[in-house]
């Protein structure tokens, strides 16, 4: 019981006080988010809309396998965040610490993923600026695509790493034993980003990967 | 000579003597020490943007523009509009007052995120040396609104930095808006239901919606600027094909909520000071808190009134013109709710008052100019003139710095637990009212002849107007330089406030003058309706309110 009092801000009543203005916060916060990312989408639909056909070419130079491994990563490390957030609604500690671990890797393996596409961009002149380089009429929206695909999958790889980041914290607390089934708020926030940040890319990932598939 | 009466001491504990020294103050927690953290920055800001609109003014004392060039021209107006939006006005109320104020009003120990507030007066001030870097190292050149592709290609000054400053400093506003919202919603004293929360409450309930919903579109329509000067991506860039227009969109979707960011507050500020100054409960209490949720509401539904001669379609400009007539009737609630409350209300002049009625004459010229410009028509002939200068003017200097001052007076007993020199007070209100109009009013006039912003010179037969504008300035300064001067005396050498000394009926004034740094010995819990004047014996107005009296007049 001691550990739940230490828990309680001296500014709140009592701990389902604390709770509920820890989960509204993540979810208002949520919602700037969907805001942030609101600018990157508003801007691809309409630059889509305009160049639809560059769109389609530029997009057939993505590696649509290695799109798809992501998303199966993400939703993957989505089922063990959640296993996570069980956890520690019971006070299993080992679990908790194991369901993070593998979260974090999970969302490692996104990101090493990620920069090998990168990588294999800059190999091919895919990268916006001088030495961007795409054959036939289609290059200068194509570079467009390339700016939004950058600014996009960017964007969101940096949440991701933040993602990681937080739950590097969340692991040093639940090494330490602070989380019990009375306190464990901050585990259930940190869940509800990293869903969001998942969610993101299965919007991006059609978005981006997936507009010429069909032919 | 009369020896002066000594100064009498403050000595029951309170946020501002429970520590001391300069760690206390940068590492609290204390919403009511942050508020005034907040206060130094954006007074020091608003010198600095001032300053800047004294050059300007200076420069169109003559046709020539003889003081400055062109280019230092556009880095002098780019900059003022610069700090003065971002870096007082959208800040200026509800993170310095709003901060302070708001878990007092509520009866709350403090905000949910003590931290995360502390957290959001750093990101600003990181910001804010991001941007005074650019102004330092040169400056900016691009206007305030940042237009591409003139911005993400061609300007050859310090977009960069100042982008990247409003960028951080946006998160500012987003976490004070989290803040906010979070703290409304859960941490009110038993009994303080919705509708008994101040009306002040309620419009920054409305702003922090604003803050959460528009700033974080603003904030990566700017990222998308830097990186398009930085890494040459090119969503923007005609040239490959990218929408300058989206540009513009996106700013403006932000960027006209915003002006709501500046005004609702101040809104709220006014609301308290009539229903106090007339002693009179609020008329219309419900229609005013929801007329606030309507602004925030329909102000992001408005942008493309900044566009209508940009090349959008014409049945979008159709639309956003009606929509933009529509912000006009909860503008207008609100106004015609005060005047109901004025009515045969106990009205006295003291200082808070001056400004809040002086807010509400400002603040009708410019919304109805505002309706000017939304029609299609009439904006065409006005569109970039000095009309527009002379309007937003009325409303961010007319409105929101008169609310903000209004508000600082009214609260500032609160504050400091000292009163400020009265007389003076009110002769400073009434030099700023004249001095404001002196300054803006010749623009509607300049404007309406045809005189463009933006122009470092001008025809000789704009001298006159311009030359009294600029004497409006001087007078204007004046009415900015004293309150600064006699409030700073009265922290000091003020007599003692007590807890209530207007009387007034809000929760922040059941606690001793400056709160102690709990805000309450014990949680209140409140059992009586906002604004009862009339039922509140335990204020003991100074004489009966009419509103008492009515019932017999009537009879």
């Amino acid at each position: 019981m001691a550990e739940s009092r230490s828990a309680l801000a001296g500014h709140f009543q009592d701990l389902e006080q604390q709770r509920e203005a820890s989960s509204l916060g993540m979810w208002i916060f949520l919602v700037t988010e969907i805001m942030f990312f609101g600018g990157l989408f508003l801007a691809y639909t309409v630059n889509r809309a305009t160049h639809p056909v560059a769109f389609a070419e530029a997009s057939r130079h993505l590696d649509v396998a290695l799109g798809a491994t992501n998303t199966a990563v993400l939703i993957c490390s989505s089922l063990t965040m959640a296993l996570a957030v069980y956890a520690s609604q019971l006070g299993q500690r080992k679990a908790l610490i194991g369901f993070l671990i593998t979260t974090m890797a999970l969302g490692s393996v996104f990101l090493i993923i990620k920069g090998i596409e990168y990588a294999d961009k800059f190999r091919h002149h895919l990268v916006p600026g001088r030495a961007f380089a795409f054959s036939g009429p289609q290059a200068k929206p194509a570079e467009l695509f390339f700016s939004l695909y950058f600014a996009m999958t960017g964007l969101h790889a940096l949440h991701m790493i933040i993602g990681v980041g937080v739950l590097f914290l969340l692991l040093v607390h639940a090494w330490r034993a602070r989380y019990s089934p009375e306190y464990h708020t901050p585990v259930e926030v940190s869940g509800l980003y990293w869903h969001f940040v998942d969610i993101v890319w299965i919007f991006l990932f059609p978005l981006l990967y997936l507009i010429d598939i069909h032919r | 000579m009369n020896a002066p009466a000594p100064v009498a001491r403050i000595s029951h504990p309170n946020y501002l003597n429970v520590s001391y020294g300069v760690r206390s103050w940068l590492l609290t927690t204390d919403h009511k020490r942050i508020g005034l953290l907040y206060l130094v920055s954006i007074t020091l800001f608003f010198f600095l943007g001032g300053a800047f609109a004294v050059l300007i003014r200076l420069n169109l004392l003559t046709p020539q523009g003889d003081l400055v060039q062109a280019e230092t021209y556009n880095k002098l107006f780019t900059m003022h509009g610069v700090i003065m939006i971002f870096f007082f006005l959208i800040p200026s109320i509800p993170a310095v007052l709003g901060n302070f104020l708001i878990p007092l009003m509520i009866g709350a120990k403090d905000l949910a995120f003590p931290r995360l507030n502390l957290a959001s007066w750093y990101i600003f001030n990181l910001g804010g040396i991001f941007t005074l870097y650019a102004v330092t190292s040169g400056g900016v050149d691009t206007g305030w609104t940042f237009y591409t592709p003139y911005s993400s290609l061609y300007s050859n000054t310090h977009v960069v930095p100042t982008v990247v400053g409003i960028f951080i400093t946006g998160f500012s506003s987003i976490l004070t808006g989290l803040n906010f919202i979070v703290t409304i919603h859960t941490m009110r004293a038993p009994g303080m239901t919705w509708f008994r929360l101040p009306i002040f409450v309620w419009s920054h309930y409305a702003t922090s919606l604003i803050f959460i919903l528009g700033t974080p579109v603003i904030a990566i329509t700017l990222a998308l600027v830097g990186v398009e000067r930085i890494f040459h991506l090119g969503i923007f860039n005609p040239a490959l094909g990218g929408d300058p227009l989206l540009f513009q969109h996106l700013f403006w979707f932000y960027s006209h909520p915003a002006v709501y960011i500046m005004v609702l507050p101040a809104m709220g500020v006014t609301t308290e000071l009539i229903a106090t100054f007339a002693r009179k409960n609020l008329f219309g209490y419900s229609f005013v808190a929801a007329a606030s949720l309507g602004m925030a509401v329909i102000g992001f539904l408005v942008w493309g009134h900044h566009m209508f001669v940009a090349g959008q379609s014409v049945y979008a400009a159709m639309i956003f013109s009606i929509l933009s007539y529509l912000v006009a009737i909860p503008s207008a609630v609100k106004v015609f709710n005060w005047m109901a409350t004025l009515y045969r209300g106990s009205v006295s002049w003291d200082t808070p008052m001056l400004y809040g009625l002086g807010f509400i004459g400002l603040f009708v010229i410019g919304g109805l100019t505002g309706l000017f410009l939304a029609a299609l028509g009439l904006n065409v002939h006005v569109h970039d003139t000095y009309f527009v200068i002379a309007h937003f003017h009325y409303i961010m200097v007319g409105g929101a710095v008169m609310g903000y001052l209004g508000g600082l007076h009214y609260w500032w007993p609160k504050i400091s637990g000292r009163l400020y020199s009265e007389p003076l007070a009110r002769f400073s209100a009434i030099v700023l009212f004249v001095g404001f109009n002196l300054t803006f009013f010749p623009q509607f006039i300049l404007g309406y002849l045809g005189m463009p912003r933006r122009y470092h010179a001008y025809p000789p037969e704009f001298q006159v107007l311009n030359v009294l504008s600029t004497a409006g300035a001087s007078i204007l300064g004046i009415g900015y330089l004293l309150p600064m001067i006699y409030l700073i005396w009265s922290m000091r050498y003020g007599p003692v406030a007590g807890a209530n000394p207007w009387p007034a009926t809000g929760l922040e004034w059941q606690t001793p003058s400056p709160p102690p740094p709990q805000n309450f010995q014990t949680t209140p819990e409140v059992t009586w309706e906002p604004y009862d004047f009339a039922g509140r014996k335990d204020l003991k107005l100074p004489s009966p309110g009419l509103a008492e009296l009515r019932p017999a007049a009537e009879d």
